[in-house]
Parts: C-alpha cells; structure tokens; sequence
C-alpha cells in the first residue's frame, strides 16, 4: 500500500495544479468510502460476472508449451472479457463510483482504444455523456475502436498536439477535466496518475490475480513460477501481479515495448532508458531529455507506446521485487502471429509483448516450471495494421489465398 | 525584501493596482523575450510573468500550448532561459517569476534550479504542478535564495486549505479565478469579489487575479476585486500574430500600456 499521500516510496504523490488538488481528495474520499461499503462491492461483482463476464478462465496453452519445450505456460484470458480487454474491470468500477458522487459526464483518454471502448460501454450503460481524448495517430491505427466508441454514444475527439498519441491524449483529458470539474469525472485507464488513481486503478484490476491465484491452485495445486505481463502504465500487470507480491517464489517479469530498440525516440521501454521524473500527476521514470523535456516514444502498439510508467511498478522495479525486460516491435509480431497459429488465439499487439517475452524465456526452465501470461486483450483492433505489416493484406477475393509470413 | 514584495509595498502604499503580464519564453525567440521586458517595464507592468517551455503543459490552454511550441522549437531550455534573465537584469530591475511545470527543475536538482535562478535575478517560481503537499524542501530552499514562492489559488480550494496556502505564500497570491486552463474569455468570473475576500481571511499578502482576462475593460473590471490582475493569453496571441515583426516589442507594448492604464484607473476606486 503506499502512504497517506499516495507515495509509493520515493514515487507516485500528487503532482497536479491546484483546481484538481481538492476534487483528487473528494476521488479518494469517496473511493475509500465505497471500498468498504458491502453494496457497491455487490452491485461491482454483479456486473463484473454478468455482464462483463468474470471469471475468465486461466487456459492452459498446451500447444506453445509443447512447441517451446519448456515451462508450462497458462494463460489468463482477459481478452474474453467483454469489449475485449481487461481495461473494463476498472472502467466498471470507476463509472459505479461517478454514479455515487452524483456525476453526469464521464472522460477518458485511450491509446490502443481498448479503454475508451470500455469507458464509452459502461457510460452508455448508466447514461452517462462520454466524451474520448485519442492521440490522431492513435486513431488511425486503432480505426475499428473509434468506430465502436461512436456507435455506443460517444464522442471522440482526436488530439494532434506533439506526437498525437497516448500522452497528448492524457493531456487534453486533463484540460478537459479541469474545466468541467464539478460535473464531470475523468475515468484515468491505467495505474497511472496523481493519487489515488494509481492505487485505485490496481485495486480494480487485482480480480485478475485473485481468479489466477485461485486457478492455479485448483489445477496445479501450487503457485506459479513465474507470472508475465506487458506493461504501458502497468495496469493489467499490476492487477496480475498484486495479489502474488508476498509469495517470495514467484517471480514476475513486467514487458515493456522495445520498439525498433533502445535508442532515444524509438521505444517506449522507462525502464531501459528512463529517469526519475514526474509527469502528469506522478512521480515515476519517465523518457525524457537533458532539460526535463519528455521524449518520443515509438511503440507498434498504442497501448505501450507512453512515456512514463505507474508509480507502483517504478518502486518493485527498484526494490528489485519485479524485473522489466521488453520486447521489440519485431519481436511482438512474430509472437502476435505465433499464438494466433499454435493456440487459436489472436491477442492485441500489447499482449504479444508478454507472449514475446515467454517465447524467449521458457524454454529455458524446466518441464515442471509454471508460467502464467497476461492474455490483457485481443487482436481484433491490430487485424489490419497486422496483416499490412506480414503480408497479409492482399485482395480478399482475388483467388489465392496466401499463408502470410511463414 | 525582494523585488516582488518592495513593488506590492510601493503599490500598496500609493494605493494603485498592479499588472501582471504573461508571456512564454522564447516565443519567437529569446532576444524578442529580452526587448519584450524591458518594453513592458516602461509600458508600466509591475510582475513579469516568464513561462518556460514545456512539451506537456497540461494546465495551458491552447494559446500557451502554442507558444510553448515555438519557445522549444527556438532552442529555448530552462538554463538559457535564465541567462535571459541575466540579461534582462542589465537594464531593468522588472520584478521576474518564472512560470513553470516541475519536471523541468526536477530534472536538474531542484536546489540547483532554485540557486541557478536566484544568481540570475528571477524573484520567484510558480510551478503550476508542485501543490503544497508535495514541497517541504521547496520552502525552505526558496526562503534561503531570497525568492518568493507563488501559490495559486483556485475556485475549488476550500477555506482550510487556503488557510495552508497563504500560510505558506510569499510576493502575492495567485487567484485562479476560474475552473479549467489558462486562455482569454469573453465574460469574467462573477465569484472573484466573494473569493479574494475569502482569501483575505487568511491572508495580508496582495492577492493577483488571473486566467481570461483579455481587455482592457475587463482588466478594470476585476482589478476592482483584487491587488492585481495577471493577463497573458491576449498578449501571447498578439505575440503569435506578430512573429518576428521588428514592431513586436512596440506593438505588444502599446497593447500593455492600454492594460496598465486601464488597471491604474481602478485604482482611483476601493477595492
């Protein structure tokens, strides 16, 4: 748990202008207010079984486990979730908590799209306007998200300042909310941010590690080896990884994206070429240049592509309790397509990195080794963008019908 | 006494208004930044407000957004921003806060910052990102360099915590007289009156007024209501139409001059 003020040792806090300073402790207040209150935990596990569709199975991929020759390798299917990817679970939870604090209009920002698809859901759910920040070059690589925002009501508003990605997108929420401050609440997607979101987006999501926790020793009858997740802000990894913390034999290992390789401007990798920094409310590592001023990122998958990382995984990183390797964009690919054509599973671009990750490393554990993979969510939104990029994308119709990059 | 707290004692004593005026570093270019000050010291504004830019300057509307843009695509950084100031300092004796988000002195030390910019004649820091909470060293390292921190505050900040943040200002108080970012509107707030009159509960210091004033009539307006009243989107617009213009500093200038005028004619009447 951090500290009163949201301080994950020497990280997280709350680094905001002074209009969000007090709405942030009315956030927490009320969050901490609904934590432990016996009906808003019913009602979120209702609608979490019912209509999200809780639990998700932890799927044994028996398959790539043979393939590889190594560790067995489970997966966690979030990406059978509705709207596909993990990213509900907090959406949920933070539209129920809007509802109890009597707000009408809901933001958020997205980069793969994921998160705005599942913010836009649960706001056409409970009547909520919902107004979408996406950097525009997120929108064109993530086209099919915008389309299912729109159809379920709301408004996406591209963002083209800098690099017209995630970042930007977070920017401009936060424009947005300062403004329309009493009305509105701003539905952060990941463990990122001033306090108390980064603690409140975990909590959200530690069902994930919970459910695995439990399946695993109902199938295995023993706790993983090792747990595996991409990490952008770091909220599907922290939902997995959270509830293993205090089981010293579990290793985990957080992915980040490598990009075209750690060279400035061209990943998104905080951990292999950041610096201790604050940006955006927090207090954590952060790409930036001499002056203090944040670098590109280049990730092929939006999702990852952001230049700090949450403040809870900063401090595991440092105090040597998770490791963070990455994954390059070519590497993810390939995994992308592996899993799609061993285990019958197409996974989103960020999921491939952890999928990338594993394909690297299990082989080089034992057969009795257990290796549980985030499967955060899946591969439709990166269909197009993935078959122009392997060769896939020729005429539908045009008789021949290739086998792509094998 | 700095010289932010000796220009407030000597508006005060001659009961007029002060002008705080905005711009952003290096937009067009640090020399332009240089002949804009000392324009506006003679135009008759009593706080030059700097911004230093930033690639994510997410309390900023789209006005600043773009200056802060053109001051990093001139080659502005944090360092030559003070040696702007230094040279600024050959001429003037302006009083000089630097506006800025705390990555930029986090980066660098934030005692180092503060020692840096103290030598080169800044008076005070307004980080738009750094709330009281998270600034114990803050305080005290700028105690130590003479400069005084600038708190803001804003229509959501509840009586105890003004109480806090008043106990802690220095210079003045930066009322942010409205929810959202920094930008010109057509109508000013209609809560400042009851606002800087909560804030004067807590506080003596002269209280500043800003964020949407951008005329004249509207500078008069609330300098009724408070010590000062802050513009800068207005005249950084005019910054941006102009470019690099040889008339820029005399242009702008006039436009500020209008703005002093305007305030100092509020202060015939009570506040």
């Amino acid at each position: 748990m951090p500290d009163a003020e949201g301080h994950f040792g020497p990280f997280g806090g709350r680094y905001v202008p002074e209009t969000l300073v007090y709405p942030l402790q009315q956030l927490e207040e009320e969050y901490f207010r609904a934590q432990h209150d016996p009906a808003f935990q019913q009602e979120l596990d209702y609608y979490l079984r019912e209509f999200v569709g809780r639990p998700t199975p932890l799927y044994r991929a028996a398959r790539l486990t043979e393939e590889l020759g190594g560790a067995r390798i489970y997966l966690k299917r979030e990406d059978l979730l509705h709207t596909g990817a993990h990213k509900i679970n907090n959406a949920l939870g933070q539209v129920l908590l809007a509802r109890r604090m009597g707000k009408t209009r809901i933001i958020a920002e997205t980069g793969a799209g994921q998160h705005g698809v599942a913010t836009a859901t649960v706001a056409a759910m409970f009547g909520f306007q919902c107004v979408i920040y996406m950097g525009a070059v997120d929108c064109e690589r993530q086209a099919l998200n915008v389309y299912r925002m729109r159809m379920l009501g709301a408004e996406v508003v591209p963002v083209h300042a800098g690099q017209k990605t995630l970042k930007e997108a977070v920017n401009e929420a936060m424009r947005d909310w300062v403004t329309h401050i009493r009305s509105t609440h701003y539905i952060l997607g990941t463990a990122y941010g001033a306090h108390p979101y980064p603690v409140m987006v975990r909590n959200f999501h530690r069902v994930i590690g919970d459910e695995a926790r439990r399946q695993i020793l109902e199938q295995e009858e023993r706790l993983p080896d090792l747990l595996m997740a991409c990490v952008g802000g770091g909220s599907n990894a922290i939902g997995l990884f959270y509830p293993f913390l205090n089981d010293p034999g579990v290793r985990m290992i957080g992915v980040e994206a490598g990009g075209l390789g750690i060279i400035p401007e061209q990943h998104a990798a905080r951990f292999h070429g950041g610096s201790l920094g604050v940006l955006q409310g927090t207090r954590s590592y952060i790409l930036q240049d001499e002056h203090g001023q944040i670098q590109m990122t280049h990730s092929v998958s939006a999702g990852l592509d952001y230049a700090a990382v949450g403040p809870e995984h900063a401090w595991l990183h440092d105090q040597g309790r998770v490791e963070y390797a990455y994954a390059t964009d070519e590497k993810a690919l390939e995994a992308f397509m592996r899993l799609a054509r061993t285990e019958g599973i197409i996974p989103a671009l960020e999921s491939a990195h952890a999928v990338a990750e594993a394909i690297r490393i299990a082989p080089t554990m034992r057969k009795e080794d257990i290796i549980v993979i985030n499967l955060s969510g899946r591969g439709d939104k990166d269909v197009m963008q993935v078959a122009e990029k392997v060769g896939l994308s020729g005429s539908v119709s045009a008789g021949k019908c290739g086998s792509g990059s094998s | 006494m700095n010289r932010i707290e000796s220009r407030f004692a000597r508006l005060r004593s001659q009961q007029r208004k002060g002008l705080v005026v905005y711009i952003g570093a290096g937009d067009p270019h640090l020399e332009a930044t240089r002949q804009l000050a000392l324009e506006f010291d003679q135009a008759g504004v009593d706080v030059l407000e700097l911004g230093v830019p930033f690639s994510d300057p997410l309390a900023d509307g789209v006005v600043n957004q773009l200056a802060a843009q053109r001051g990093l695509a001139s080659g502005t950084t944090p360092s030559s921003v003070l040696k702007t100031v230094a040279d600024i300092r050959r001429d003037s004796q302006i009083p000089i806060v630097l506006y800025i988000y705390f990555n930029l002195l986090h980066r660098v030390g934030l005692d180092h910052f503060i020692a840096q910019a103290a030598a080169a004649g800044v008076d005070g820091l307004l980080i738009l990102d750094l709330p009281p909470e998270e600034a114990d060293d803050y305080e005290a390292l700028m105690r130590k360099a003479g400069m005084c921190p600038i708190w803001l505050v804003a229509p959501t900040t509840p009586d105890a915590r003004i109480e806090r943040i008043a106990r802690r200002a220095q210079g003045f108080i930066y009322y942010v007289s409205r929810e959202g970012v920094t930008g010109m509107q057509s109508t000013v707030s209609t809560s400042i009156g009851d606002m800087t009159q909560r804030i004067r509960q807590h506080s003596q210091l002269p209280i500043a007024v800003g964020f949407g004033i951008s005329n004249p009539d509207q500078a008069r307006e609330v300098a009724t209501h408070a010590d000062a009243i802050v513009v800068g989107s207005a005249i950084v617009n005019r910054i941006a139409q102009l470019g690099s213009d040889p008339t820029l500093a005399a242009q702008v200038g006039a436009f500020v001059r209008s703005l002093a005028d305007a305030v100092r004619s509020a202060s015939a009447s009570p506040a």
